[in-house]
């Protein structure tokens, strides 16, 4: 019986490592082409530990002269794309789950069929007569198709969980609504917030699609840039493979750190941007 | 204000008569969302449709010509083989991540110590930016330099060409896809074999049935749901996948891994025909439209609710 437990045991830990191992060796491969120099990155069979780690790719994508810019790019885009979501979507999450709108719920689903591709032909041309195309206006702004409805439909979902009891008695001893949502709502949502927030910031992150169209020399977000370094400046893969990882991981430290809160708002709403 | 309008009657159903007065409504909550939908939704489809109607390139003059840039669509060969490309890349792209999500739910269903952190590093592949993973995949394809034919030459088999040649670049790139998005199925199956009370197991056992018995007569009926519900999700997406595929072919080589949505991306955006471009567009979602239909369809409505997150 013992023996049928170890065996058991043994069997499960295999499994695990199995699931497990095209996510880990990927990223450790990842990691081993931007600390290689272009000798080890060439030679055949490939080099996993090279002898001498080639810190200098991340020194050079660092001093590369925009890579700065398109950082604080991506953090003025995502950060505002998703404090708007948040300020518009969690009262709006409040308000439809509070009047059971759920038939409003089809056009978050509408956002969430719709291929991000199609808001760009019309929205492209709107910023064009707006005359807002070199500014990073319009990447905001249409970051808000991915951030938005990521917001409200979590917040839904979460609203709707949260007890009434307690603001029905605020509403009796005569608060308003706006107080009972400030003060009571609230505060038993943050949890919720959280995971919208997460959710938000790295859905709009990642976003590509929006800034291949709308993005200029100057206004590139991350993604977009270390994109245009695939096809123009660079051939060599060191500083290539430093580049994407930096621009990633900051969304995988939030995976591994946030991964509670990440698991709980997929399986809530299943969302994906773009 | 029109769509206050519209959807007032909806408000005023659910405030119990007579209270009105008492109860002032959620309305301002909801309106600034409105808003923004409005304009970043709605304005643009309804804009999208009417651009779909028109001779419309930029620089040159717009002139309606009613549908005839759908008429265009089916004598096109570059849509009709984005067409089947897309078939092709979305049926494989949902069919592997289910079974591999599946048995990786039921895996991630046991008990192991750093279970939580383990799960954590198997949903990686599809938090990260995939931009970034697009482009180290292409390095990995690499014909002499790749690590993927490295791996190859280990378990003896000959190297490929990979996504640099026409006939294995979808399923290279049903590779990369199904890296990305086995752990989204994993999600949802797991919360499905959650939801499975232990009793069925119990008697099943004592019956003398095996492990795969028990998976295929009770796990597999009662996550048939959950199971649907991915697959749903998975099309969705899978249809419309444009980062990895943009970032690692373009499309290429030639036009051999071109879906729709690439297709609609050139059109649009190299060729500046938004009058076409807007055609592809809206086909395209009444495609996707009808293909999530015909499978609720087929699945009757209880699992809409479900999908929809309480829709």
């Amino acid at each position: 019986m013992s023996l049928r437990q170890i065996l058991g045991k043994i069997a499960l830990w295999l499994s695990v490592l199995v699931i497990v191992s095209p996510a880990i060796l990927f990223f450790l491969w990842m990691l081993s082409l931007s600390l290689k120099f272009e000798v080890d990155n060439a030679s055949y069979p490939p080099v996993f530990i090279p002898e001498h780690f080639a810190w200098k790719n991340y020194a050079d994508v660092f001093a590369s002269n925009r890579f700065l810019t398109y950082f604080i790019n991506s953090l003025v885009v995502t950060g505002s794309a998703t404090l708007l979501a948040m300020l518009i979507g969690v009262p709006a999450g409040y308000g439809i789950a509070r009047m059971a709108a759920h038939k409003s719920a089809v056009v978050i689903l509408i956002a969430r069929i719709t291929p991000g591709l199609s808001y760009l032909i019309p929205l492209f041309l709107l910023f064009q007569w707006l005359g807002l195309l070199g500014t990073l206006v319009p990447q905001i702004i249409i970051h808000l198709v991915v951030t938005i409805p990521i917001v409200i439909w979590i917040m839904i979902g979460y609203f709707e969980t949260t007890p009434l009891e307690l603001e029905e008695a605020a509403l009796i001893d005569g608060a308003t609504r706006w107080q009972v949502f400030r003060h009571v709502a609230l505060p038993i949502a943050k949890p919720g917030m959280a995971v919208a927030f997460i959710l938000a910031v790295i859905f709009s992150w990642n976003n590509f699609v929006f800034g291949i169209v709308l993005a200029g020399r100057e206004t590139r977000t991350l993604p977009v840039a270390v994109y245009n370094m695939i096809s123009f400046d660079q051939l060599s893969w060191g500083p290539l493979a430093a580049a994407a990882l930096i621009v990633t991981l900051p969304v995988l430290l939030l995976t591994v750190f946030a991964q509670r809160q990440i698991v709980a708002g997929l399986t809530a709403g299943a969302v994906k941007g773009g | 204000m029109k769509a206050t309008v519209e959807v007032a009657p909806g408000a005023a159903d659910m405030a119990a008569p007579g209270q009105e007065l008492q109860k002032p409504s959620y309305w301002p909550f909801v309106v600034p969302a409105l808003v923004v939908v409005l304009a970043i939704i709605i304005f643009p489809w309804v804009f999208t449709i009417w651009m779909s109607l028109n001779e419309w390139k930029v620089g040159s003059p717009i002139t309606f010509v009613g549908l005839a840039n759908y008429m265009r669509l089916p004598t096109d060969p570059r849509f009709v083989e984005a067409v089947g490309h897309t078939i092709v890349y979305t049926a494989l792209s949902v069919a592997l991540p289910l079974i591999f999500g599946t048995l990786a739910a039921v895996v991630f269903h046991q008990k192991f110590p750093g279970r939580g952190f383990l799960r954590g590093i198997f949903i990686m592949p599809m938090m990260a930016t995939p931009v970034a993973i697009a482009l180290v995949w292409t390095m990995m394809f690499h014909p002499q330099l790749g690590v993927m034919n490295y791996l190859l030459s280990l378990v003896g088999l000959p190297p490929q060409l990979w996504v640099f040649h026409p006939g294995t670049v979808i399923p290279s790139l049903v590779l990369v896809e199904t890296w990305q998005w086995t752990p989204l199925v994993m999600l949802i199956v797991l919360g499905g074999l959650a939801s499975i009370p232990i009793e069925p197991y119990e008697s099943a056992k004592i019956d003398g049935a095996n492990f795969w018995q028990m998976f295929r007569y009770i796990t597999l009926p009662l996550i048939a749901p959950f199971l649907f519900i991915a697959g749903m999700i998975r099309m969705i997406d899978a249809v419309k996948s444009f980062d990895i595929i943009f970032a690692i072919t373009q499309g290429g080589p030639g036009s051999a891994s071109e879906t729709i949505n690439l297709y609609l991306y050139s059109v649009a955006f190299i060729y500046y025909d938004l009058g076409y471009g807007s055609a592809i567009a809206v086909i395209f979602f009444v495609l996707i439209v009808i293909l999530a239909a015909l499978l609720l369809y087929l699945r009757q409505r209880t699992v809409w609710t479900e999908i929809g997150g309480g829709a």
